[in-house]
């Protein structure tokens, strides 16, 4: 394997990891204060499409970012309002809000179809990001390095702020949260927006930069695998940045692989793997601990009422 | 609104009316519009194979005007989801209904025995009854043509193909595209990748860019989506398009593209049915019918690709030369054409079988 | 200002009423929503809500899509009712089908009254299996079925595709990814001749009766509600709280497998990729359209029904794109989930502004 071909590896896998790192990294903060929202795939959706959409009309690809951001909170915000003020069922109401995604991301996206924009380019100048050597370093885009911050200041936040402490313990147990005084509503809301904020952007990788296109269901499942790889990684932030970079590896080198003729595993295996290997971890993770208690939030899907 | 109102009235009494009394049947069809009714698997908005059944259905209400009505019913999943819509559709009104995909299969032949006075078309498939007929287009022509542009300007002698599952049609592009390429370089390799999907376009572009990677430089695809060619353009290859012209996602690297049309077809079994001289039937239409096209070669491709290009389009056109034309050996060596002979349709509709060059 | 106030016990008037409401607000949203889109939103509305429901030819196509649904939720809901959940159906009702497909493919060649049985047998029994992954790892190791139910279903879709791929392909199927299509001793019989409807829809019927004398009228029932409700009282009372979540995720393991064979058996007749339409999924949103109760799933299976059938007559006669039906769809589970708030709540007016 040459030089060029390994670099050539790391920029896809860095690329095919990121998208899902963002929704990810997202749902996780969601989770931690105790909300479930299965609806990662659709505010991914409405967030592809706005960016697009936006990118297109205003030719600004910034913009883009922005308004993917945007949509993907307005689309968390229907979630947040019917758990959250209305105490509907959260599996019941993620899963309605992917089929809203769905629906809302081809509606608005049909007048872009075949149509194509510039995409995002890496950030550093072209001594560095073009540089065969450092190219794998310094060759990305603003969305990479923003998602590796990303994760360092949701990992910082969690475990060494106050309000990261407070999401904590709204997650571990609303009602004493409550009781101590803690705003557990207002905390979930911060939290289901920060979500659908990096679903959104997540969502907006595709149509930014892998595919600069909008085409109906573009994401075409990847959402799924975010939450997968929350429960892989045990909630916890630096495991989910190596989860969804493994998962981007096996990926990509499996596509090598075929392209230099070996096929060693079915498809369907390697598809399979990330659902198996993240119930392997939930199962060992059980076994090998001693206090009795898992890393998941306790509170995690159920209602919470103040009254 | 009354309007609307109406019309769907008027369309469940023709319904009933196309059901029940044939003998009304042609008479009233003669002065009210001829429904045409469209089942898609994808999105209008895909555009890929579903978009170009619906430029179809456009050009058949440019061409007819007034006198027929088409609607369609887009989404729709394979299996018992198309026997209701294929239903939905029949209990509407419409005297012809095309199923543009495989899966449309079972539930056209079922939906179709339930209303014997209306005629089902499905593409793809190839099980006909007295009201069903099937039509298919020969993209494996436009494989070859591309084929021999590739041959002529890969600089590595390697392209990658992009495909989605190992199905006749599929292994009869990627045979008369490598065939078409080693005519011109016998050197020529088609490397494969499976994608097990007809669409995912992120995984389309890293797979191309994977074959990339492994040295191919020109990229082809046997999926739905523009990324593949997205990603050759980005990387400095060349590619071509799938069922439409998709220049505009990469106008550098797109040479050409095999374009779908459906529309000769559509206006054609349409006339038949106002006519009342529709018969069930099997086409598989190639370049010569207008099935199949070829989108306007690049800047970038060069006189000499260029005439050889237009040779095959030209010999396909005029029966002189079949993409499939013995000898040929599958990779285990066995004749599976013999010299001189060229592949009998039955052969083609089975191809399981992958000819020397071919890394799948 | 309004607030909500938590009513002292739920109330019935609106257990029943919510769902009107909630579909009432739809078809209003729908219709201007709809009208402001450009099209003609009030037929848009009656064609997808009121037509599949008014129009007996349509009836059929609404109990063959119901069927599946109201079986797969009235085994969840039971789970759901004892804090059990399962929300990896789609995967259950996919081996049940590949278990009863296996039976299928053995005795392809044989016939017999038995054959049928069988399949579904092994369908319920492949249901099960299935669901006894994430009851085995949630009584044992305290895993969260939430999510190894959700993977376990990824798991299954793609153990489908390798096997239609592969081994189970059909030898004369011009090497499509199908397996054969079933014989008629291994297919679901009609119940007149050449009707759609068949065995397994008042089989749904049977088995949302049976569920509601089961949850209201037996030991076991009521051992479930106290579970959920109540677990420190159920610990209390006798009731295990293991045994429960065995007893729950088998039942809705087994009735998702007994939808997914019948729907093989059925409406397909064969399996193939496409067979996973997400009705495991659709059939948790049906479960809380039904507030739980077996024969409120009854209704709300036949309400989603009828979106999907209405769906497809709003987009010929409306010229609605798909996507317009698919949001309207959400929008109806929206005011659906939003609802239910008003059973346990009231809108009353604060005393004093915030």
């Amino acid at each position: 394997m040459s030089d060029t071909i390994l670099v050539s590896i790391i920029m896809t896998l860095v690329a095919a990891s990121t998208p899902i790192l963002l929704a990810a990294l997202g749902e996780l903060v969601v989770e931690k204060s105790g909300v479930l929202n299965l609806g990662v795939e659709g505010m991914m959706l409405t967030g592809a499409v706005a960016g697009f959409a936006v990118s297109l009309t205003t030719g600004s690809l910034a913009l883009g970012l922005v308004a993917a951001v945007l949509a993907g909170i307005a689309t968390a915000m229907v979630f947040a309002v019917l758990t959250l003020s209305l105490t509907a069922n959260q599996v019941a109401t993620g899963l309605a809000l992917t089929i809203f995604g769905i629906g809302a991301s081809s509606l608005i996206g049909a007048g872009f179809v075949g149509r194509t924009i510039t995409r995002l380019g890496p950030i550093f100048p072209a001594a560095l990001s073009e540089h065969p050597g450092l190219r794998a370093i310094f060759g990305h885009d603003i969305v990479v390095y923003l998602s590796l911050a990303l994760v360092a200041g949701v990992s910082w936040f969690l475990r060494s702020t106050r309000p990261g402490l407070i999401l904590r313990a709204v997650g571990e147990n609303d009602a004493s949260a409550h009781a101590i005084g803690y705003p557990v509503i207002a905390i979930r809301y911060g939290a289901i927006a920060f979500g659908g904020a990096l679903a959104g952007l997540g969502g907006a990788y595709f149509s930014l930069a892998l595919t600069p296109m909008w085409a109906d269901r573009l994401t075409a499942g990847r959402g799924w695998i975010a939450l997968a790889l929350v429960v892989f990684a045990a909630w916890k932030p630096g495991r989910l940045l190596l989860g969804a970079y493994l998962f981007g590896a096996v990926m990509t080198f499996e596509l090598q692989a075929k392209a230099a003729g070996i096929s060693w595993l079915a498809p369907e295996v390697l598809a399979m793997a990330p659902y198996l290997a993240t119930i392997a971890v939930l199962t060992m993770m059980s076994l090998g601990r001693k206090t009795g208690r898992l890393d998941a939030p306790a509170c995690l899907g159920k209602p919470f009422s103040a009254s | 609104m009354t309007s609307i109102i109406t019309r769907r009235r008027f369309n469940f009494g023709a319904a009933a009316a196309a059901a029940t009394t044939p003998l009304l049947g042609h008479s009233a069809s003669a002065q009210a519009p001829v429904g045409i009714g469209f089942i898609y698997v994808g999105p209008v908005g895909d555009h890929g194979w579903t978009w170009t059944h619906d430029q179809g259905r456009k050009a058949l209400e440019a061409h007819f005007g007034s006198k027929i009505k088409t609607s369609f019913l887009e989404n729709v999943a394979e299996g018992p989801d198309a026997a209701r819509a294929i239903r939905q559709l029949a209990q509407a009104g419409n005297q012809i209904i095309f199923t543009t995909s495989f899966g449309f299969m079972n539930p056209t032949i079922q939906v179709a025995k339930q209303f014997p006075k209306l005629k089902f078309e499905h593409a793809t498939g190839y099980q006909r009854t007295e009201n069903v007929a099937t039509y298919n287009a020969r993209f494996y022509e436009g494989r070859a043509v591309i084929g021999t542009i590739a041959g002529h300007m890969s600089k590595s002698g390697q392209a990658g193909y992009i495909a989605s599952f190992p199905i006749p049609e599929v292994v009869m592009g990627i045979n008369a595209f490598t065939l078409a390429a080693r005519k011109v370089n016998p050197n020529f390799k088609t490397k494969v990748i499976w994608a097990s999907t007809w669409y995912d376009p992120a995984k389309e572009a890293d797979a191309a860019k994977a074959l990339i990677d492994q040295g191919a430089d020109m990229i082809t695809q046997h999926t739905d989506s523009a990324a593949a060619l997205q990603a050759a353009e980005q990387r400095g290859v060349f590619a071509f398009g799938q069922a439409s012209d998709m220049s505009s996602f990469a106008p550098k690297a797109h040479l050409s593209a095999i374009v779908d049309d459906w529309s000769g077809y559509y206006i054609k079994r349409v006339q038949e049915v106002i006519d009342d001289k529709w018969k069930s039937g099997d086409v598989w239409g190639g370049i010569k019918d207008g099935f199949v096209k070829l989108a306007p070669y690049n800047a970038a491709v060069t006189p000499a690709a260029r005439a050889a290009a237009d040779a095959v389009k030209d010999g396909i056109v005029s029966g002189k030369l079949h993409p499939f034309t013995g000898e040929l050996k599958d990779q285990k060596g066995v004749v599976r054409v013999k010299a001189g002979e060229t592949a009998p349709d039955e052969v083609l509709a089975k191809m399981d079988w992958y000819i020397d060059g071919v890394q799948a | 200002m309004l607030e909500w106030r938590r009513r002292r016990e739920p109330s019935k008037a609106m257990l029943y009423l919510s769902p009107l409401i909630a579909i009432a607000l739809t078809m209003l949203t729908g219709t201007i929503v709809f009208t402001a889109m450009g099209y003609d939103g009030l037929t848009a509305v009656y064609d997808f809500f009121l037509l599949p429901l008014l129009e007996p030819q349509r009836w059929p196509d609404l109990g063959v899509k119901a069927a599946p649904l109201v079986m797969i939720a009235l085994g969840l809901a039971i789970g759901f009712r004892a804090n059990v959940w399962n929300i990896g159906a789609e995967g259950q009702y996919v081996m049940g089908a590949i278990a009863g497909t296996g039976v299928a493919l053995a005795t392809y060649d044989m016939t017999g009254w038995w054959i049928l049985p069988a399949m579904a047998l092994a369908g319920v029994l492949g249901g099960m299996a299935w669901a006894a992954i994430p009851a085995l790892l949630r009584t044992k190791l305290q895993v969260s079925e939430i999510l190894t139910s959700l993977m376990l279903t990824y798991v299954a879709i793609q153990a489908l595709y390798y096997l239609v791929r592969g081994p189970w392909k059909d030898p004369d199927g011009f090497n499509f990814p199908q397996t054969r299509m079933f014989t008629p001793d291994q297919t679901l019989p009609a119940m007149t001749e050449g009707s759609l409807v068949h065995l397994g829809i008042p089989l749904a019927l049977v088995i949302a009766v049976i569920a509601w004398l089961v949850m209201e009228k037996t030991t076991a029932g009521f051992a479930v509600k106290v579970v959920g409700l109540a677990p420190a009282a159920a610990r209390h009372g006798g009731f295990s709280a293991e045994r429960t979540t065995w007893l729950t995720l088998l039942t809705g393991g087994g009735l998702a497998g007994l939808a997914g064979l019948f729907e093989a058996a059925g409406p397909f007749g064969q399996l193939t990729p496409q067979f996973p339409v997400g009705y495991g999924f659709t059939a948790i949103i049906v479960a809380f359209l039904g507030r739980l109760h077996p024969l409120g799933i009854v209704f709300g299976g036949i309400v989603l029904a009828a979106t999907y059938v209405g769906g497809e007559v709003a987009q010929t006669t409306v010229k609605l794109p798909q996507a317009a039906t698919g949001m309207f769809q959400a929008l109806l589970l929206f005011f659906l989930l939003a609802t239910n708030v008003l059973i346990t709540y009231r809108i009353g007016l604060k005393a004093r502004p915030a």
